[in-house]
């Protein structure tokens, strides 16, 4: 690998782009998907980001590097609660939306800042987002999510 | 073709799911990486790239001038989630029914 360690996740989902990106920008629907947890930001280019575990605790933070509404969001984003993680500095997500044949593509690339080959915090969240997304997904199609927690 | 369709179709070959193991020990691989552990002519492993993209279990990204593979593990996600997740809630619920039981007769 040419540069650090990296995830790029993807689905398509039978949705508009503008509810696609309303569901990853609104709070309060962060936590239908998101295993209750709320990601708080005004989502604007410049502004702070974090996600918070339904028990009020902050699991991750950063800030809004880039916000190009429905196509685009940046966010750089650290843990914040495992020392291992956060001792590992900042990850960059994006997020891509697309429309592609009926269905919107929604790619995510998590990638760490520093260019090493492995991460604990990038493995921790190759864990996680499959859930998450596979939750939107069904969450928009369906209207329920596939799984009430993470297992 | 429906998504599980291709879906399934793209896991039923050795190669292919050769292919998706490599990914998972070292994610983010050019084909010329791929092919040095693929025992197939450099078509053969594009051919089954192609496949495993169009079942969206391989992502592509662009760094500069290499094109990397990435294992896309979401629609595996959603295997998971449609036919096993609902065992594991029962399994759950069960354990959870055995322990408040076994509390209970504790108080008791």
């Amino acid at each position: 690998m040419s540069e650090g360690a990296a995830y790029v996740y993807v689905t398509y989902i039978r949705t508009t782009q503008e509810k696609l990106w309303a569901y990853l920008t609104t709070p309060e629907f962060t936590r239908e998907y998101w295993f209750g947890c709320t990601a708080e930001s005004d989502f604007r280019a410049g502004s702070s980001w974090k996600l918070i575990y339904p028990d009020g605790k902050l699991a991750d933070s950063g800030e809004i590097l880039e916000a190009d509404p429905p196509r685009r969001l940046v966010i750089r984003w650290r843990n914040e609660w495992k020392p291992e993680n956060k001792a590992e500095g900042y990850t960059r997500c994006t997020m891509e939306l697309e429309a592609a044949d009926g269905a919107i593509k929604l790619t995510i690339t998590h990638a760490l800042e520093k260019p090493l080959p492995r991460s604990l915090m990038i493995e921790a969240v190759s864990g996680g987002w499959p859930k998450v997304l596979s939750n939107l997904k069904s969450v928009l199609e369906t209207g329920a999510p596939a799984l009430g927690k993470p297992y | 073709m429906s998504d599980m369709d291709l879906l399934f179709k793209a896991l039923a070959d050795p190669g292919r799911r050769k292919l998706l193991d490599l990914l998972h020990a070292e994610n983010g691989q050019t084909l010329s990486e791929l092919c040095e552990h693929m025992a197939m002519t450099r078509q053969g492993v594009t051919q089954h790239l192609a496949l495993l993209e169009e079942a969206n279990l391989v992502a592509v990204q662009w760094r500069g001038r290499e094109k990397l593979h990435f294992l896309n593990p979401v629609p595996l996600q959603q295997i998971y989630d449609r036919w096993i997740a609902k065992f594991e809630r029962g399994r759950l619920k069960a354990l959870s029914k055995l322990k408040r039981k076994l509390e209970e007769e504790r108080d008791e």
